[in-house]
């Protein structure tokens, strides 16, 4: 356990803590923007929409003799499909008088159950080749390629650039949409441009946490920042930091010990990170409540 | 059909339309109250308390387990009340930490305690074991009036008969306080209504669906049929009455067509293997939401 920590079980378990690592740290900073939109929910149906695309592109790639589970192509299909639950929340909730919360709700229900039909389609054709695509649902580091690795932490890094680059932007747009349209920056492209970067991580994240668990590595490191400080940068840093971390220890802990699900360790240790910062953080923590009750 | 029928398609068929139709009834009330998400959030959320509950006396169904469940929905909707007071977010981060939370520990739950494999795994928590739920007494179309066949009956079946009547009747008996608070709270309260009770109740008999129906259906069906059917209804009518009757009728037609399809689509397009029934009925939901969303009279506001 101790020598996961230290990244010293071997090459390609420190590669997958140390992408898990990059991942924490980009869902963490996107997760902190989502949160100022209070959007959280959205990725929760863009995740849950991969999973038909999983399949469909694993079916895909069988049929055309290649190998089913080659990350990038499955990647492609679940970003088509997330795309096309997007498409059809935004029609559900421009088009008709149905809420935005239940335009979600339909969408994470009917593209999930979807997911599920192909993936039992799947199993039940016995190939043995659909090992692996169960760890699309709850996530799963084992059996991971190191194409697949380095796919994953550079992801994280780009999304991590485009972050910074748009930073000002994004904030404006959070705090101040009417002032960002007199400096002629268009509200509804810096929005595009943040769901383009939440897909990117929830893609990036669904092989690693799984589609069902990923949104709480948008949503929880985010909340945790939001206890320690009113700062924006700072908040994404921390929110950043919590992520990065979690990611980090989930990973480790799961190379370490053998059948702990990667995904449920990391949410498990992000939402630990929200309750030392409930218990700990100065002015909004339960200590520092008392402290002024008292 | 006839022995076979009775056997292994009856009672998952009951089920899955019970399942629906005790989901659809309180889901008509948090499209109105917008508050869908608090189906997703309770349908994830009662994982580690069933796991408690199986891991506490052994068995996959039973009291026990749904008495976990009912607990482990209780702390969840405590929790977001929780985060809301103290961190001062929108419900909606609230339940989505909240939901997240209680999977992973139900995940773990399963893995650490070695519950995994042995009668429960965590595909069964998410997709339910609907077609599983066979009648093994069953002899015919006669088993139905036989006291001995009829005691081997699943007990989920039992279980979720009393929910769905249970929640049907509160409805009828609370029905004119519960419409008056969902439509405009503040009124409501002026006439002196407990709109505070009202609301505590309409939150307990989602988790009371969510607990029947998670314990024989699984998370995905029980999420589709808390919203899919009553949006699918309210599409189609602008009278609560009307959309409550229809998304009955819509969620167990839903539960039928799903189980249909899902055991003979395969065949009829000339595929090995059956699918997912929990799953195909999410996906009628869908399609049936999809025409009412295209063609419905009262498909634009007003």
């Amino acid at each position: 356990m101790i020598q996961a920590f230290l990244l010293q079980s071997g090459y390609n378990a420190t590669l997958v803590t140390l992408g898990a690592m990059a991942l924490g740290l980009a869902t963490g900073a996107v997760g902190a923007f989502l949160f100022l939109r209070k959007r959280s929910l959205v990725p929760d149906a863009m995740a849950h929409a991969t999973l038909p695309g999983v399949g469909l592109a694993f079916l895909v790639m069988v049929a055309f003799g290649g190998e089913g589970r080659f990350l990038p192509g499955l990647l492609l299909g679940a970003g088509v499909s997330s795309l096309l639950g997007l498409w059809v929340l935004q029609g559900l909730v421009r088009g008709t008088r149905l809420p935005e919360d239940a335009a979600i709700g339909i969408v994470l229900s009917t593209f999930y159950g979807a997911g599920i039909v192909l993936l039992t389609y799947i199993q039940g054709l016995g190939a043995g080749r659909q090992a692996g695509l169960e760890g699309f649902l709850l996530g799963s580091t084992a059996g991971m390629l190191r194409e697949d690795v380095y796919l994953i932490a550079g992801g994280g890094v780009l999304v991590l650039a485009a972050l910074f680059c748009l930073r000002r932007v994004l904030v404006m747009v959070a705090f101040d949409p009417g002032y960002a349209r007199v400096l002629g920056v268009r509200p509804a492209w810096v929005d595009a441009a943040l769901m383009a970067l939440v897909l990117a991580v929830v893609l990036l994240g669904i092989r690693v946490v799984g589609a069902i668990l990923v949104v709480a590595l948008l949503i929880t490191p985010a909340v945790a920042a939001r206890m320690w400080t009113d700062r924006v940068g700072v908040m994404v840093l921390i929110s950043a930091g919590i992520g990065g971390a979690a990611g980090f220890g989930g990973a480790a802990m799961s190379a370490a010990v053998p059948g702990l699900p990667t995904g449920a360790v990391i949410v498990a240790l992000v939402f630990a990170g929200f309750v030392i910062s409930a218990i700990f953080a100065p002015k909004r923590g339960l200590l520092g409540y008392l402290r002024r009750a008292a | 059909m006839g022995q076979d029928f009775v056997v292994l398609s009856l009672v998952p068929i009951l089920i899955g339309v019970l399942a629906a139709v005790s989901c659809a009834l309180p889901g008509n009330f948090l499209l109105l109250r917008r508050q869908a998400m608090m189906g997703d959030m309770m349908a994830h959320s009662v994982l580690p308390g069933l796991i408690m509950g199986f891991l506490l006396t052994g068995q996959v169904s039973g009291w026990v387990m749904f008495a976990g469940a009912g607990v482990a929905a209780l702390i969840s909707a405590l929790m977001v009340e929780a985060v809301v007071r103290l961190a001062r977010v929108d419900p909606g981060a609230a339940m989505g930490m909240t939901f997240t939370t209680m999977f992973a520990s139900g995940v773990l739950l399963l893995e650490l305690t070695g519950a995994s494999g042995v009668h429960l795994d965590v595909e069964h928590a998410l997709y339910g074991n609907l077609e599983s739920l066979i009648w093994l007494d069953a002899q015919g179309w006669a088993s139905l009036i036989d006291p001995v066949a009829l005691a081997g009956l699943p007990p989920e079946l039992a279980q979720l008969a009393v929910v769905a009547i249970l929640l049907a009747l509160l409805m009828w008996v609370f029905w004119r306080p519960l419409v008056m608070a969902s439509f405009d709270a503040g009124h409501a309260a002026v006439l002196g209504l407990p709109v505070g009770a009202i609301s505590l109740g309409v939150v307990a008999s989602t988790a009371l669906a969510s607990v029947a129906a998670f314990t024989a259906v699984g998370s995905i069906l029980t999420i589709a049929m808390l919203i899919c059917p009553p949006a699918t209804a309210r599409l189609l009518t602008n009278r609560l009455g009307v959309q409550v009757v229809l998304s009955v009728v819509i969620a167990a037609i839903c539960a039928v067509v799903g189980y249909g399809v899902a055991g003979f689509g395969p065949q009829w397009l000339g595929l090995p293997g059956a699918v997912s029934a929990a799953g195909m009925i999410a996906v009628t939901s869908g399609v049936l939401l999809g025409l009412a969303a295209a063609f419905g009279p009262h498909r634009k506001a007003g």
